[in-house]
């Protein structure tokens, strides 16, 4: 029986945004017996919606509401207007996400400690470690199904592997998998196998993947505890004189000004929409936005080093067949500063269709020098970097003086690249290249970033109020009863794909505010 | 981001091929133009221009081919790239952007743009013009327009969905022999 509460019932608890944050903290409330209003800007879509072509997918998935860009990164020339690609639908990226679930390693909490201070970088450590995590890493990996956790097995290698896989091994690498993915390698929690049939980003047609669209969401509406308001899109948070949070203004599906009333509000709209909200809800009281006394609402924007290495051979590889990215070599996930950079990267497989090959693979490029690369698509075989970048002061979401449909301040999403991050980036090109030359290669591409999806760091989590807008539970230094539930909480974004964390944190989370709660602490 | 222009397939109007060759004059190496339309040398297509001048239409499939050159793509999926531009809405935008074009040409020594005939003197001429905003408004509509043709996939080999044929766990995820 799903749930209906009344606007004035000020007993909720109201998440923002229902992905791998907001998704997994509703439906953890909800099963502990919390009451729980889960407002969506997007709609709902579950897989027999999904569109297994790429831009009709982007059309039906993508969050295209208007942001705006600076700052040298190339993402502001070539898609100024898009600096994420990320979803808005119940489920939020989880639909899009590829499934790669990794944990942190242990230094990577300690990001300050480890690699000592470095110019530029506004580097902190998390005020928590591994050993707290390693529970909530379980869970996590339980609910997700993560491929070589417990006693599940890997998925088969595609093509797109293989090729990597002997590259890999040609140099010397050794930690060379399928990944550990929250892909089902055989059925699980009643979910189907994965069929190989690639399309992982635009939402997983059998739902193989997991995704908080069809596991978490429904769980929790199971309950009778969870409302989840699609097409509500949070405006404002509110408080009283004593600088408590009250409620969430929203405009409902039918664009119309609505107020929600709260006991707790938890934020997790993603690391532009979060910070955005909590600095639209600026007010007398807090004129600089809420949770903002220490200026760090909107700081240390992160998106992880990334680019792409895509090679050309002189026979086919079909890197489009089978699941996107179930290959990983985590040799240089390591912390080595002999290589000439500060913490690590991932190197993952990727496969893009032809469609956004041609979009992506050179941004603006044109001529013979991009279209012979073209020519051989069905020969080519690709692979994702996802490095640490690192946090500073200056990149920032901040708002724009441009207006979204509802005349809210959009999202401005400045971004310059940090010396480490160059390094770090040209070292992955390089590896990536001779990984494939090792196996025949006969032209390589090192392939700029893509619009962010591993968008990180706005709110972040610090021990010192002074350093960051949330502590070790995500609850913000100066408001107990205002919550970070999604990526913008990471204090440093570490060389993993972060889903896994969000989900762990967001578990995590959901046992201390039931706890507080029943303590009658907020 | 925008999907290509929607519309119908080109069609060989209600002529005869030797009809439709005898209205119509060469434009370039492949294309020929007469009154109202645009049609591949061999009369296999033609397409009819309303808004803009079938010169230009002719011109803007050429310099379509010279931004992305594929040279086992015929014309036609080019001329459908680019047809979405015969309104009465971009037609004045496009004339300008061809006379634009065609004066680079000139002052390059050419006669115009479409007369060229090797292809590196129509991309110097359109080094010239790169970056303003009619190339770039081209350039960045056929990102889309050609790339998103599905007929067009299967020139470069790529399968497009799989799930309606049950994915490629049984169709050769992992086929590959050469390794």
């Amino acid at each position: 029986m799903v749930a209906k509460f009344d606007l004035n019932d000020d007993s909720v608890v109201v998440i923002i945004g229902t992905g791998a944050g907001g998704g997994v903290l509703a439906n953890e409330l909800a099963q502990k017996g919390v009451k729980v209003v889960a407002l969506e800007a997007g709609g709902r879509y579950l897989p027999e919606d999904y569109i297994n072509d790429e831009w009709e997918s982007f059309t039906q998935l993508a969050w295209l509401d208007a942001r705006t860009t600076s700052g040298t990164w190339r993402v502001a020339k070539d898609f100024s207007g898009l600096p994420a690609w990320i979803v808005k639908a119940v489920g939020g990226t989880t639909t899009h996400w590829a499934g790669a679930s990794l944990r942190f390693q242990e230094h990577e909490w300690k990001a300050l400690s480890t690699y000592g201070a470095v110019e530029g970088a506004s580097l902190l450590d998390w005020p928590i470690d591994a050993a707290e995590m390693a529970p909530w890493y379980e869970m996590a990996e339980t609910k997700l199904g993560v491929t070589r956790t417990g006693d599940r097995a890997g998925l088969p290698g595609n093509n797109n592997f293989k090729v990597f896989e002997k590259g890999a091994l040609a140099l010397g690498y050794k930690e060379v998998h399928t990944g550990r993915m929250a892909i089902n390698s055989a059925d699980y929690d009643g979910r189907m196998a994965c069929q190989q049939t690639g399309f992982c980003f635009q939402g997983c047609k059998w739902g193989a993947k997991w995704s908080a669209a069809y596991t978490d969401i429904p769980a929790g509406e199971a309950t009778g505890n969870l409302e989840v308001r699609e097409r509500s899109h949070a405006a404002r948070i509110l408080h009283d004189d004593s600088g408590k949070v009250t409620g969430v203004e929203y405009f409902d599906k039918d664009g119309n000004l609505q107020f929600q009333a709260a006991r707790i509000v938890c934020v997790a709209g993603n690391t532009f929409e979060s910070p955005r909200l909590l600095l639209n809800s600026a007010s007398s009281m807090f004129p600089n936005g809420l949770a903002n006394s220490s200026d760090q609402v909107g700081r240390n924007y992160m998106r992880h080093t990334t680019g792409s290495v895509y090679a050309i051979f002189d026979k086919p590889v079909r890197m489009w067949r089978g699941t996107t990215m179930a290959g990983i070599i985590q040799d240089e996930a390591r912390h080595d500063p002999s290589r000439g950079f500060v913490g690590g990267y991932e190197l993952e497989t990727l496969s893009l269709g032809l469609p956004f090959m041609a979009a992506f693979l050179n941004p603006g490029g044109w001529g013979r020098g991009f279209t012979t690369a073209l020519d051989h698509y069905e020969n080519m075989a690709g692979m994702w970097i996802v490095g640490e970048d690192m946090p500073q002061a200056t990149n920032r979401v901040t708002l724009s003086e441009a207006t979204d449909q509802f005349g809210l301040k959009v999202a401005n999403v400045h971004f310059d690249d940090h010396p480490n991050d160059v390094a770090m980036r040209n070292h992955a090109y390089k590896q990536g290249v001779a990984i494939y030359e090792a196996v025949g290669a006969t032209r390589a591409f090192p392939t700029p970033p893509y619009p962010s999806t591993h968008n990180l760091g706005t709110n972040r989590m610090s021990e010192r109020p002074e350093d960051g807008v949330c502590n070790k539970w995500g609850q913000t230094h100066d408001i107990a009863n205002l919550f970070i539930s999604d990526g913008s909480q990471f204090t440093t974004g570490a060389a993993e794909n972060p889903t896994l964390t969000i989900v762990a944190l967001a578990i995590r989370q959901a046992d201390h505010i039931a706890r507080e709660m029943a303590a009658g602490n907020i | 981001m925008t999907q290509h222009p929607k519309g119908p397939a080109l069609e060989r109007r209600g002529l005869t091929r030797r009809q439709l060759l005898s209205r119509s004059v060469a434009a370039g190496a492949s294309l020929v133009v007469g009154a109202g339309f645009v049609a591949s040398g061999t009369a296999a297509w033609a397409l009819e221009t309303t808004a803009i001048k079938p010169e230009s239409m002719a011109t803007l499939i050429q310099m379509a081919r010279d931004i992305y050159p594929h040279d086992q793509v015929a014309d036609q999926f080019y001329a459908i790239a680019v047809k979405g531009y015969d309104t009465a809405e971009a037609a004045p935008n496009v004339e300008a952007g061809i006379a634009e074009l065609n004066a680079a040409a000139v002052a390059a020594g050419h006669a115009d743009y479409i007369s060229i005939g090797w292809e590196e003197d129509r991309v110097a001429v359109l080094r010239a013009i790169e970056t303003g905003v009619f190339f770039q408004t081209i350039r960045s509509g056929l990102v889309t327009g050609l790339y998103n043709q599905k007929d067009v996939w299967p020139i470069f080999g790529y399968q497009g969905e799989s799930f309606s044929q049950g994915g490629y766990i049984e169709r050769g995820f992992d086929d590959i022999d050469w390794l």
